[in-house]
């Protein structure tokens, strides 16, 4: 037996469950942290609160897109997380939109005018659009009900979403920064590995019929 | 150049010996550091009356919460990374449209100029804001005392460039040096202040030690860091950030909620400190510093000049 197939094997002894309850104590967590600790990026609480939940979901959103890689590079097989990955990259997201609302800027008036007024937020805003009916349809009865060809198409909104998320973070920062910027390369990275398997497959039954 | 009152003495002349020891060295020696009694890091300076009276943010929450982009982009960086800058000796070069030119060592250049404490408001330009127990002296009495000409119109200064001991600046995320300028009647206020010291003590490096410009009526990025020039000049400078983004950060950058940062708003502000619950706060025009310093902007449009 292989490695990957005892990784394989061993992998399907887990759960896709667990990752709910290891992503609501995580984010729970944060929170205990933004309340009780007051150095570093805890100085600023709510900032801190605000950066660390986006980082989260923003790793979170880069697995999902890792996984078709890495199966096809090593043949560890991942695919059954993909909802529950989603799912609670959604709700973290969710949990960074309602922090930024509720605990700075406070107002639902400073929300709308942020949304309307600051490109980086209105781009952070759109993922999160773009998620939502992702999460919505995050169900067997979903796939049935939209057949999975356009169920499948309705889930490659992820890409331009973590393209967003990304976009988000680096714009968000005072002059071009290493660590936002590095987020973006993976996920350019990713999202290239894909494009060029696309074009592959178009490109080969052409060459069969040539 | 010339080199007027020159004197052997170095900046560690006149600190207490305990005081350049860093506070780690300060906590190791534990016996030691408690035998060197009270008064070892304490600086010798008297209160002013253009303190604000608000409750100072905390010595810790001022220096682990910083944005100095040498030591590294993130908030905790500085207070990691900025231990590695050696600051004595530490000297000053006076250069441009001054009577006396010339490198001044830092103790030199501080002789005669009285030692104030300021408790400032400052107010970045990210919308957070602290309230912090300065040590310093007025620029406009060191202009004084090297002689501004007639040509002198606005001040440029520098901070030092040292890769091997600032690890930021192994990057180049700015262009460094970083450099700031005012307007000569802006660096002539008396609110405006060369600060080397906090909260009584001589300043932690990763808050501009060992001398930075503190403006309290502008955004935080105006008060310049570890100075190493100062230029007096004919014409306005172009600060690092203006040079970076124009249409963001401007050479004037007064505090103003009614003038908005492309990507943020600036008409309230989060005070540091208060916990994960607190309101926003308003902020104030010209930082609350307007009675005394809105005169020098008459006629000004302030949302062109930002």
């Amino acid at each position: 037996m292989t490695l990957a197939q005892s990784i394989n094997g061993w992998l399907r002894r887990v759960p896709a469950w667990t990752l709910y309850v290891v992503f609501a104590l995580w984010g729970g967590w944060y929170f205990y942290l933004a309340l009780t600790r007051s150095t570093g990026i805890w100085t600023n609480q709510v900032q801190g609160l605000e950066h660390v939940v986006g980082l989260l979901a923003l790793k979170i959103l880069i697995a999902i897109l890792a996984i078709t890689p890495i199966r096809t590079y090593t043949g560890i097989n991942l695919v059954k997380f993909r909802r529950a990955l989603g799912v609670s990259a959604f709700f973290l997201v969710l949990y960074h939109f309602l922090v930024w609302w509720f605990l700075d800027v406070q107002t639902l008036g400073r929300v709308v005018a942020d949304i309307i007024k600051r490109p980086y937020i209105t781009i952070g805003m759109g993922a999160l659009v773009l998620l939502l009916p992702l999460a919505v349809t995050s169900n067997n009865l979903s796939i049935r009900k939209l057949g999975p060809l356009a169920w499948r198409r309705l889930h490659w909104l992820t890409y331009p979403a973590v393209l967003l998320a990304a976009v988000h973070f680096v714009w968000l920062r005072k002059g071009w920064q290493l660590e936002p910027l590095t987020y973006l390369a993976i996920i350019v990275a990713l999202l290239l590995l894909r494009v060029k398997w696309r074009r592959l497959a178009l490109a080969l039954p052409g060459l069969s019929r040539g | 150049m010339r080199q007027p009152w020159k004197n052997d003495m170095n900046w560690s002349d006149v600190t207490p010996k305990a005081a350049w020891l860093n506070r780690r060295q300060l906590i190791a020696g534990g016996a030691a550091a408690v035998a060197a009694g009270p008064a070892w890091a304490k600086l010798d300076y008297k209160t002013s009356a253009l303190s604000t009276d608000e409750t100072p943010n905390t010595l810790e929450e001022i220096t682990t919460y910083n944005n100095y982009y040498e030591f590294g982009t993130r908030k905790s960086d500085p207070a990691a990374n900025a231990h590695t800058l050696k600051t004595d000796p530490w000297s000053v070069e006076i250069a441009g449209l001054v009577d006396k030119p010339g490198t001044y060592d830092l103790a030199e250049l501080m002789t005669g100029l009285p030692l104030e404490e300021r408790i400032y408001r400052f107010r970045c330009v990210e919308a957070w804001s602290m309230v912090i127990p300065w040590i310093g002296f007025e620029l406009g009495k060191l202009l004084e005392k090297v002689g501004t000409q007639p040509g002198a119109k606005f001040l440029r200064m520098e901070t030092v460039v040292r890769p091997e001991e600032m690890v930021g600046q192994r990057s180049r995320i700015l262009d460094w040096p970083y450099v700031e300028g005012l307007r000569l009647d802006e660096a002539m206020h008396p609110l405006t202040i060369m600060a080397t010291g906090l909260y009584g003590e001589e300043l932690p490096n990763q808050n501009g030690a060992p001398i930075r410009l503190v403006v309290p009526w502008k955004y935080g990025f105006k008060s310049i860091k570890s100075v190493v020039k100062i230029e007096l000049v004919a014409e306005q400078p172009v600060n690092t950030w203006q040079a970076i983004n124009a249409r963001e950060y401007g050479f004037y950058s007064n505090v103003n909620p009614e003038v908005d940062h492309p990507r943020w708003s600036q008409a309230s502000e989060r005070r540091i400190g208060g916990g994960l619950f607190a309101k926003r706060i308003d902020t104030q025009m010209f930082n609350g510093y307007g009675d005394q310093v809105a005169s020098l902007y008459d006629g000004m449009d302030l949302t062109k000049n930002y």
